[in-house]
């Protein structure tokens, strides 16, 4: 499994965090059972496992298609004990909105209450970020509509560096986009492509076909055609850039849709593949497939009214997950002593590109085994309590988290937030997206910054500042969204190389496969905070692989 | 397709709220019906009027933020055979012209935070009372030293994708909250690790339950019927039988 995920990460992850995270995995299981996790079972009443992207073989342990929901539901039955135990006080509905830094040592946050609107120091010895990725930069991804950067950003901007931001997971299957009003997109989980086969038709022509008139000869397997090996278990990124290139072709299925490429040329196309499970439900009955992914199936014919027993599924890549994030040593603290970052926030373990499975293990790791020790190590020396309300520190939090909800309320223009956030995502998306060019990436940094400057001129933000107000809530992330977009442009930019999930037009095999540059390039990019409009300061922490070897990556 | 909104509004900290009258026009059946309350919100915000709060987080229906009762039905009910979250339910279940009742959750233990948000933290305190297995981090057995018989994993698991998202409680006419409470005792009842702390698990929770003012389970129905995660009512029977069973034991004594 180390050896996987340095691989899978298109050898752009810290080794030593890897070699951690695959030592401690084992202990993770033993972790969530003893919690009460009901992972699948065999008949012997041992653990059942099975394989998974970018693996071949099954090691994988799960609970239907819902482990990552499992393993959450644990993890909250056991932090529900540490609080009936008083050792745990939460505070739902708050939002962290700054980080409170005394003499360069973060000392705690500011948060607003989202329901009453007040706004409160809290003041500790230490201060530990677990607050997620941020795939919604790209306003449609398959997050939570809560997933935002602000707690990363607003550390990011007292002083901590933030590590490959422009390092993006799209994640191939998922329900394609239906049109203009969509909020979120729906991931149809990974283990689908353990039995469904993945195609599209050969000619052009037949892709408004019906895809079960298309006989066998007509259809190109084309994961299976390019990678014997792996098949349809290529790693995400190589299997979502495939998908993008068949529609690219002029193959793609599902609805024609008008598009605008980087020249302002519009032009039709399809952004669909098959998911095809015809082949698994002859091989098993379908009562078979039906055990397997019955809820998944339910879920697809739910938001798309087609029945996948019947016809195969259409999938599209998604954003899906962030492999950057706030940087951190080996011991997760972040530079700024005391601030510590957890889980998918920081940038740790999966360099370019992230294996299924492993974001949850990440972030268990970090939480159950990780952070106790090295955290413990931290307060040994550092024990000084809580500061007073009135220390300059505090105050200068408070006041500028005060001062940016006054600016947002007071705007007053005719533009609402989500318009916004939507332009942001299309930029995102088209630049800094499945492929990247030196071009577009230049052109989104202008065109970001424009659309900055035009949301404080012209953002309407409704509501006041002391009630339950969701506008203001999003208003306050997007302002950060503007901020980190524009940053991952620029990582992407400097990044004259393509490795796993970040993929840049000019660097290419003949072959269309990712090409890294290890001599120039096996480094992660830490990025410092140059104040307003300033040119971000890039910092390099070499990455130096003892116990393996740099290769290109072969899945064929 | 067109449709007139009848919708919960209901100011912070206010006793009571009303049903205000909106009118919306180009929902695409594709939408969900989260996102034709996006769209509201949108010319509701370009009207400089506020827009209506509600909440939802991972709208693929896992996390149980979303729920809303429409016309009459927790998480509404679309033509899906199987009953959805809110955010599951799309608009091509309704009709262009219809008109569609939306309201928050309505329970004692489930205070109106502000127009459809509803305080739902009694949920988390029934799980504080014991809803867990209490193993620390580090302390864990090797996973395999367990042996669990698939069935009763199974069903565990069954119970175990309870969301806890309140719509039991929403439908019930009494507001009991038996039918969450009991998914989360029969999932860690039907494994071996639960077995030490059954008894007073489920006396704590029940005890808990009715603190937080919860009305009692008289047997209706309403609540499986709305569930989406097709909770059954059986697991009320086995939590019920459980409750009996713990009068008589003391915790750490399990079932002959
Ligand atoms: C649909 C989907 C399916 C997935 N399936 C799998 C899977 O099967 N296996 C797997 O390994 N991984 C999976 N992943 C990835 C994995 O779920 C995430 O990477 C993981 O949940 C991240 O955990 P986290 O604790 O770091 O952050 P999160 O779970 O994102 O939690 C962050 C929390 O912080 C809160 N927060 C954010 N900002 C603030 C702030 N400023 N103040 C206060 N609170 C804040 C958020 O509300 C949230 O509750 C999936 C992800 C998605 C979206
Ligand atoms: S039992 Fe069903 S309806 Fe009740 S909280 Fe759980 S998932 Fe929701
Ligand atoms: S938003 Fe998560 S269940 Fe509906």
């Amino acid at each position: 499994m180390f050896y996987d995920t340095v691989k899978g990460g298109d050898y752009r992850a810290r080794e030593t965090n890897v070699y951690r995270l695959a030592s401690v995995s084992g202990n993770i299981i033993d972790q969530c059972v003893a919690q009460g996790v009901p992972f699948a079972r065999e008949y012997g009443g041992l653990l059942d496992t099975r394989s998974f992207g970018g693996v071949q073989v099954q090691r994988t342990f799960y609970a239907r298609g819902q482990t990552g929901q499992q393993l959450l539901i644990g993890a909250y039955q056991a932090l529900e004990r540490q609080v009936a135990a008083g050792t745990v006080q939460m505070f739902a509905r708050h939002e962290m909105l700054e980080l409170i830094v005394k003499n360069g040592v973060a000392r705690g946050i500011v948060a607003r209450d989202m329901v009453t609107g007040e706004v409160t120091p809290y003041t500790a010895d230490a201060v530990v970020l677990a607050t997620g990725g941020y795939g919604n930069v790209f306003f449609l991804s398959t997050n939570a509509m809560g997933c935002n950067v602000t707690a990363g950003w607003r550390a990011h901007r007292k002083g901590a560096y933030f590590g490959n931001p422009c390092y993006t997971q799209i994640h191939p299957t998922c329900i394609p986009v239906h049109g203009d009003n969509q909020s979120k997109l729906t991931l149809m989980s990974e283990s689908l492509r353990n039995d469904g086969r993945i195609w599209v038709p050969k000619k052009a022509e037949d892709c408004s076909k019906d895809p079960r008139q298309i006989p066998e000869e007509d259809r190109d397997y084309y994961l299976e055609r390019i990678y014997p090996s792996f098949g349809n278990l290529v790693p995400r990124d190589i299997a979502s850039r495939q998908a993008k290139n068949m529609c690219d072709e002029g193959r793609g299925v599902g609805p024609v849709i008008k598009e605008v490429d980087a020249d302002g040329q519009e032009h039709e196309v399809r952004r669909g593949v098959y998911l095809d499970f015809s082949d698994a439900i002859s091989r098993l009955g379908k009562a078979g497939v039906e055990a397997k992914y019955g809820n998944l199936f339910d879920m697809y014919k739910q938001i798309t009214a087609e029945d996948p027993y019947e016809v195969p599924m259409r999938i599209y890549p998604a954003v899906h997950y962030t492999m950057g994030g706030v940087w951190v040593d080996y011991d997760l603290e972040t530079t700024i002593p005391g601030l510590f970052v957890a889980g998918e926030a920081n940038f740790s373990d999966h360099g370019a590109n992230r294996l299924g499975a492993s974001a949850l293990m990440q972030g268990l790791a970090d939480g159950y085994f990780v952070l106790p020790n090295t955290i413990n190590d931290y307060l040994a020396d550092h024990h000084d309590g809580k500061l007073p309300d009135n220390d300059p520190a505090v105050v200068e939090a408070v006041n500028a988290t005060k001062a940016q909800i006054d600016r947002l309320l007071s705007i007053k223009g005719s533009r609402t937030v989500d318009s916004f956030h939507k332009e942001l995502g299309h930029i995102m998306w088209e630049y800094c997206g499945m492929a990247r060019s030196e071009e577009g990436l230049k052109k989104a940094v202008g065109m970001i910054r424009e659309l900055k400057k035009e949301f404080w001129r012209d953002v309407n933000v409704t509501g006041v500042a002391e009630d339950l107000n969701q506008t203001l809530e999003r208003a306050g992330r997007l302002v950060d969204f503007f901020e980190l977009g524009e940053l991952m442009c620029i990582d992407a930019l400097h990044r004259r190389e393509s490795c796993g999930g970040h993929f840049r037009v000019e660097y290419q095999t003949e072959e269309g496969e990712a090409m890294r540059h290890d001599d120039e390039f096996a480094y992660v990019a830490a990025w410092e905070y140059a104040g307003e409009g300033g040119k971000p300061i890039l910092h390099k922490e070499p990455l130096v692989y003892k116990a393996i070897e740099l290769k290109q990556r072969s899945y064929k | 397709m067109k449709l007139t909104l009848k919708i919960w509004r209901q100011a912070r900290g206010a006793a009571q709220g009303k049903l205000v009258d909106y009118k919306i026009d180009n929902v695409s059946e594709d939408m969900s019906f989260l996102e034709m309350l996006d769209q509201l919100n949108e010319e509701l915000t370009a009207a400089g009027e506020e827009p209506v709060a509600f909440d939802s987080d991972c709208r693929e229906g896992i996390c149980g933020t979303c729920g809303v009762v429409i016309n009459g039905t927790a998480h509404g009910r679309g033509n899906s055979p199987v009953p959805t979250t809110t955010c599951q339910l799309h608009m091509r279940s309704f009709h262009d012209g219809d008109t569609i009742t939306i309201e928050p959750w309505k329970a004692k233990a489930f205070p109106v935070l502000k127009d459809l948000v509803v305080d739902r933290t009694a949920l988390d305190r029934v799980i504080q009372a014991g809803g867990f297995i209490s193993v620390n981090t580090g302390a864990a057995p090797d996973a395999h030293s367990l042996l669990a018989p698939k069935l009763q994993s199974d069903r565990a698991f069954d119970n175990a994708t309870c969301i806890g998202c309140g719509a039991c409680v929403a439908a019930c006419p009494n507001a009991s909250a038996m039918l969450f409470t009991s998914a989360k005792v029969t999932h860690l009842l039907n494994l071996p690790q639960g077995q030490p702390e059954r008894f007073l698990r489920v006396k704590n929770m029940v005890g808990q339950h009715d603190a937080e003012g919860f009305g009692n389970c008289t047997n209706i129905g309403e609540c499986s019927a709305v569930c989406p995660k097709g909770i059954q009512l059986e697991s009320i029977s086995t939590l019920n039988r459980d409750l009996v069973w713990s009068l008589f034991r003391k915790d750490g004594f399990t079932v002959a």
